[in-house]
């Protein structure tokens, strides 16, 4: 469960400060899938940041299933981003020197899990998002836009994470594409569970998940439930 | 995160870039090669000056005339060339001294040794029986200067090979034959094995005669040039320099040691300086490779500086999904050292192979000892530490988020 009780956000600024996010509450209960919309520069990557324990708030309370992330040091982040959340990001998302099964291994490697294990996990993962052994050993340069976005979901699943937090996973894609990535999403919230918050700038994209958020200038303008999708 | 994932890691991005990680490494080997050879070039100086003194015989000290001081001003003669020494001085350290395994008095001078067709400017020292044990020399042919031939002021001789090889050709026979010595007729009776070295002062470009034949036929006086003494063993060589000088100021009645007509050189002191004089030959070479070492330091410091900024994003990446800080500062710092690491492995082949051909193909003679190598190791550790901790440092103070957002 996630709680979030008027989080703002300040960056400093060469000339002074910018107020990226000025209060933003909420709760997005264990199972939900929701959607996170809002212009440019409303402030979502830097809230799905905040949420993804990459960052804390400049003030305001973030409670991850019942724990005070607003307050941790770095390395205590680390260990909440390894043990909970998956992250699939607006770009860069794999290694580039590094094969496919790497780049789903990684976290599994600095859990310090043995090496047969995450092998295993790894494959597990990939195979959830629909790619296969004929992949495992290419490089990011090998694979279509399609296929990373799924390497980065399935590198996101490996640590068995409560949470899922993608910030425009399907930015890049064609249409076609971008149904493969968003099936990869529905499955993984109805038949798993798994708590998902997606960003995306795109109305078809968020008729996927069961509620909608919609961001301006760093605050909350509406939330409401996605009727066509409450079951 | 396991160390040999530390270790997959550091390959995967070292090998990722070979040229670059390559070039890199070649200025640590470079570095690390010229240190070892350098070093090896010093010692092996140091080690053939050591032995060329120690050639001339152990634990040995040497008594020479001193430049005579006379009181009221006046200019004193050199060294070596002032009369002081007699045989008398000899028997007396002989007789009195403890520690003393031998004394062997010389008269040397430079005369024309002829024989019909040859003739050669040589020295010709007059010896008693003990020199060549004293002075480490050997006679190949014949026999060498008996006391016996000392007393009756015998006219025979012993040559150095280079003599017989000047005066009777390579090799030549020579015991029996008449060589003359300053126009004097003297008969060769031996013949001195060959020992190497070259130039002025080689004991195999001598010629040996009794030394009271010396003094009468050819110094005409009853002075010594030298008193070579052997101690009995290397610790006692202070003690020994000392009571021959106290014996010899009371001899000639001299009550301060300023003014002593005789100078003493004990063979540990020629060795100490000497050794001095190539450490810091040795010394000053590796500091010039050393250079070069702290050049390919800051090489990879510029590598490892560049590749961070080229992996801003990776960085990011990483430590989003589960790096800690110092997990980033290891893998970097990992980077560093390995490449400086196998640089220095390379190098230190490298360097023992160059001076191995430097000294086959008799360039110069040098040395390796294991220290040396032992510390070039530690060294390119050390220069990877050093030059790859500031970059580190630097790629794990990266803030995700802005290396993510990073362009
Ligand atoms: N490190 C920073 N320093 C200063 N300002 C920043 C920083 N990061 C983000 N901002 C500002 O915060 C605001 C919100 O940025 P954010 O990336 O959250 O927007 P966004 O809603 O994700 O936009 P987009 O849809 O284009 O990805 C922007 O105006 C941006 O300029
Ligand atoms: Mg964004």
């Amino acid at each position: 469960m996630i709680e979030l009780s008027d989080v703002t956000k300040t960056y400093k600024t060469g000339a002074g400060s910018f107020q990226a996010l000025r209060g933003v509450s909420f709760r997005i209960e264990d199972g939900e899938f929701v959607a996170i919309m809002g212009p440019s520069g409303s402030g979502k990557s830097t809230l799905m940041h905040i949420l993804g324990a990459l960052d804390t708030p400049t003030s305001g309370k973030y409670f991850l299933n019942g724990k005070d992330v607003s307050t941790l040091c770095e390395d205590e982040l680390v260990d909440i981003r390894l043990g909970q959340i998956g992250f699939v990001f607006q770009s860069f998302n794999l290694l580039p020197r590094a094969t496919v099964l790497r780049n789903v291994m990684l976290p599994l490697i600095y859990k310090s899990v043995e090496k047969s294990e995450r092998e295993a996990r790894a494959k597990v993962s990939l195979e959830s998002v629909g790619l296969y052994e004929e992949h495992y050993h290419h490089l990011s340069n090998q694979l279509s836009g399609g296929q990373i976005q799924r390497v980065a979901i399935a590198r996101a699943l490996v640590n068995d994470p409560s949470l899922i937090l993608a910030d425009e996973p399907t930015g890049n894609l064609d249409t076609k594409t971008s149904e493969i990535v968003l099936g990869a999403f529905q499955r993984l919230n109805q038949e798993q569970g798994r708590t998902i918050i997606l960003i995306t700038h795109e109305k078809d994209v968020a008729e996927h998940s069961d509620r909608i958020i919609h961001f301006k200038d760093g605050m909350v303008v509406s939330d409401t439930k996605n009727q066509k999708n409450l079951h | 995160m396991k160390v040999e994932d530390f270790f997959e890691e550091t390959l995967i991005a070292l090998s990722s870039n070979r040229v670059r990680s390559g070039l890199t490494m070649l200025g640590i080997v470079i570095g690390i090669s010229s240190v070892i050879v350098m070093v090896a070039i010093g010692q092996g100086a140091q080690s053939s000056i050591q032995s060329s003194i120690e050639s001339i015989g152990s634990n040995l000290v040497q008594v020479m005339p001193g430049a005579k001081r006379s009181f009221g001003g006046g200019v004193s003669s050199g060294r070596g060339t002032a009369q002081s020494l007699t045989l008398d001085d000899a028997d007396e350290i002989a007789a009195n001294i403890e520690f003393v395994n031998a004394v062997a008095p010389e008269v040397s001078s430079r005369y024309q040794v002829t024989t019909k067709g040859a003739n050669t400017n040589t020295s010709v020292v007059g010896v008693t029986e003990a020199y060549p044990n004293v002075r480490n020399v050997s006679v190949e042919l014949g026999v060498f200067i008996s006391d016996q031939q000392s007393k009756s002021l015998a006219k025979v001789a012993v040559v150095g090979s280079a003599v017989r090889d000047d005066l009777f050709g390579e090799n030549g026979e020579a015991v029996g034959k008449i060589i003359r010595i300053n126009g004097i007729q003297f008969t060769v009776v031996g013949v001195t094995e060959e020992k190497g070295g070259s130039g002025f002062g080689s004991q195999d470009d001598m010629v040996y005669i009794p030394i009271s034949t010396a003094q009468k036929y050819l110094t005409g006086n009853e002075y010594i040039t030298t008193i070579s003494v052997q101690g009995v063993d290397s610790d006692s060589m202070t003690e020994l320099q000392d009571s021959i000088t106290n014996l010899l100021l009371e001899r000639h009645n001299i009550s301060d040691v300023s003014l002593a007509d005789f100078n003493i050189l004990n063979q540990a002191d020629i060795v100490e300086t000497a050794s001095s004089v190539t450490g810091t030959f040795t010394t000053l070479l590796a500091a010039v490779a050393g250079i070069s070492l702290f050049v390919g330091g800051i090489g990879i410091m510029n590598m490892m500086l560049t590749s961070i900024t080229e992996r801003t994003k990776e960085i990011g990446l990483r430590k989003a999904i589960g790096a800690k800080r110092s997990e980033i500062n290891t893998q970097f710092l990992m980077e560093a050292v390995v490449l400086t690491l196998v640089g220095g492995v390379v190098g230190i082949i490298l360097g023992v192979c160059v001076s191995f051909m430097l000294s086959i193909f008799g360039v110069i003679q040098t040395s390796i000892s294991i220290p040396s190598i032992v510390l070039a190791f530690v060294v390119s550790v050390v220069i990877g530490i050093i030059f790859g901790y500031y970059p580190a440092k630097r790629a794990a103070s990266l803030d995700p988020i802005i290396a993510l957002r990073y362009e």
